[in-house]
């Protein structure tokens, strides 16, 4: 082969591999429109359904055992825009309360499937942080995120189950609206224009969770009557179980305690 | 066989530090995006916010990653102008190829960059793009050395090596291994393994790289373009092994729980990265020089000028 074979070859391979490229890029945005509201798969129909006059419910408090750490101190100078309260949520600890657990029923549901909610629940970047903090949703259930801040954010989740994604969103732009197709428990969300800003998404099937308020407390309702296992998960304090049986129109108080 | 020696022309060398002196300051650049946790935020590629030419606001993550990409581009462009200039003024063949392989790195570079973004930053690639990185930085520095007057007017003062293993091949093990280094620090950094294997090949690093300073300085301290690579190796060994220190300090034993990335652990990543990047370059410049001036004892010892790899 001459020199000119090799150079137009050289130069095809390059436009080859730059059309893998585009093409890989038009693939996955096509697969993000698939997890959209619009065609999500809808949930089979809901077995069982659920007595109302039967329901139980499960409630309680989740303190913190010991002393809690002082919040960081996060440093919101890079950005002028970002005008936020400039103490990190990863321990919020108030007169013993520990907020920002996550609540769910892990097991003990059986095959049960529940319908959608048709409200969408919001995500709010405010002051270059995350409001919330924790956020439970369920599988396929619409997640409006906003941002109401004067600078661009990015919201870039990185799950293991559900597909990544990451996506800029300027000041002032319309809201995204997005959904996870499975379930995935402390799924991080963060921004990589502004490395302190992170969030944790819970995606489950069933609408039995809840997540800690600043009083710690936390209240499931609607459960069928049944043996169950709640899970109670925090971002560094890790995750912890309880048993508990509910019969028929119970209202159990079911209280966790994590150390450091 | 008799050939003249190529003309040596100024402004092509000085060109071709400039190329290799705008390379570090990417891989400086580089650094910072990682050490800033700013891989992702500019969401697209070969765009910038579905834009090829508008600079954004410089602000959090952008500033890090759109000024990488800017510098890149930057260079990248130099790159294209050394390639043509190499070929049009340089004699020797190697030297074309070279400048040519210098533009078909940058290019698979930039193409590397491009997919770490475009695939949200998976280690094994991200690693890639940052071994690559200090590849072309090598080959920048090679350029600017081969271009140099000492290299293509002054006769070098061979010696002949007749110690075993060859001083030759005590360079190529310790560009291999700091090699394997670059590579397992990078996979750390971008989170494909844990921070042990890293450690632990310093230390082999250390042995390589001391074992060929030792047989250099014994044997050859006379050779001074031998001694002044070996020192300066020397010398940025020391410095890096205290920048490796300092950033598993601020980075592993302190910032594990850090909120976001803080000035200290910054600070010493990157210069740990660009100090990384002149150590290997270091290391690969002595090997040349030791490659053209200390040839083994069963190769007959041939004049500075004549020697056959040196012309086309």
């Amino acid at each position: 082969m001459n020199k000119k074979t090799w150079s137009a070859m050289f130069l095809l391979s390059l436009l080859a591999l730059w059309l893998l490229v585009a093409c890989s890029k038009k693939e996955s945005t096509n697969e993000e429109q698939g997890t959209s509201p619009s065609s999500e798969a809808k949930p089979a129909a809901t077995s069982a359904p659920i007595d109302p006059a039967t329901a139980a419910a499960v409630s309680g408090t989740v303190k913190f055992d010991g002393t809690a750490p002082k919040p960081s101190k996060i440093d919101m100078s890079q950005d002028p825009a970002c005008k936020g309260t400039n103490t990190a949520e990863t321990i919020v600890v108030d007169g013993g309360n520990l907020a920002n657990v996550f609540v769910y029923v892990k097991d003990g549901l059986g095959d049960r499937t529940f319908d959608v909610p048709k409200d969408s629940t919001t995500i709010d970047q405010k002051g270059c942080q995350y409001h919330p903090h924790v956020l439970g949703v369920m599988t396929g259930q619409n997640i409006e995120i906003r941002n109401d801040d004067d600078t661009t954010h990015n919201i870039h989740p990185t799950p293991k189950d559900n597909r990544e994604w990451n996506e800029s969103q300027p000041p002032k732009a319309a809201a995204l609206e997005k959904t996870f197709a499975r379930e995935e428990v402390m799924l991080p969300v963060k921004c990589n224009q502004h490395p302190w800003m992170k969030m944790y998404l819970n995606v489950l099937k069933s609408p039995f969770f809840a997540v800690t308020g600043k009083d710690g407390k936390y209240e499931i309702k609607g459960l069928p009557p049944g043996d169950y296992t709640l899970a109670f998960i925090h971002e560094k304090l890790g995750e912890q179980d309880q048993k508990v049986t509910l019969a028929a129109k119970d209202s159990k108080t079911l209280d966790q305690t994590f150390k450091p | 066989m008799h050939l003249t020696p190529p003309p040596y022309n100024r402004a092509h060398h000085r060109f071709a530090v400039l190329v290799a002196c705008a390379t570090l300051l990417l891989i400086v650049a580089g650094a910072l995006v990682t050490s800033n946790d700013a891989g992702l935020s500019v969401p697209d590629w070969p765009t910038s916010f579905g834009s090829l030419y508008k600079i954004p606001k410089l602000v959090g993550g952008v500033k890090f990653e759109h000024t990488h990409r800017m510098i890149a581009q930057f260079v990248g462009f130099l790159t294209i102008i050394l390639a043509v200039w190499t070929w049009r003024v340089d004699p020797r063949r190697w030297m074309q190829y070279l400048g040519w392989a210098a533009l078909g790195t940058v290019v698979a570079q930039g193409i590397l960059g491009g997919l770490t973004v475009l695939f949200y930053l998976p280690p094994s690639i991200s690693s890639a793009h940052a071994a690559l990185a200090q590849t072309f930085f090598c080959i920048a520095v090679c350029i600017a050395v081969f271009t140099s007057h000492k290299w293509m007017r002054e006769i070098p003062q061979t010696v002949i090596d007749q110690q075993r293993p060859r001083l030759f091949t005590l360079t190529f093990i310790s560009i291999l291994v700091l090699y394997v280094q670059l590579i397992l620090g990078a996979m750390f950094r971008h989170h494909g393994i844990g921070w042990l294997p890293h450690v632990v090949n310093s230390v082999v690093v250390v042995f390589a790289l001391g074992w060929t300073a030792l047989r250099a300085r014994s044997h050859y301290s006379h050779v001074e373009a031998i001694r002044t690579p070996r020192n300066i190796m020397l010398s940025l060994l020391i410095v890096q092994l205290c920048l490796g220190f300092l950033a598993f300090t601020t980075r592993v034993a302190w910032g594990h729980n850090a909120v976001q990335p803080e000035l200290p652990m910054v600070i010493s990543t990157v210069a740990h990265v660009a100090v990384g990047a002149l150590l290997l370059a270091t290391t690969v410049v002595l090997a040349v020089q030791v490659w053209r001036c200390v040839p083994a004892s069963v190769a007959k010892p041939v004049s500075g000028m004549e020697r056959k790899p040196m012309v086309a």
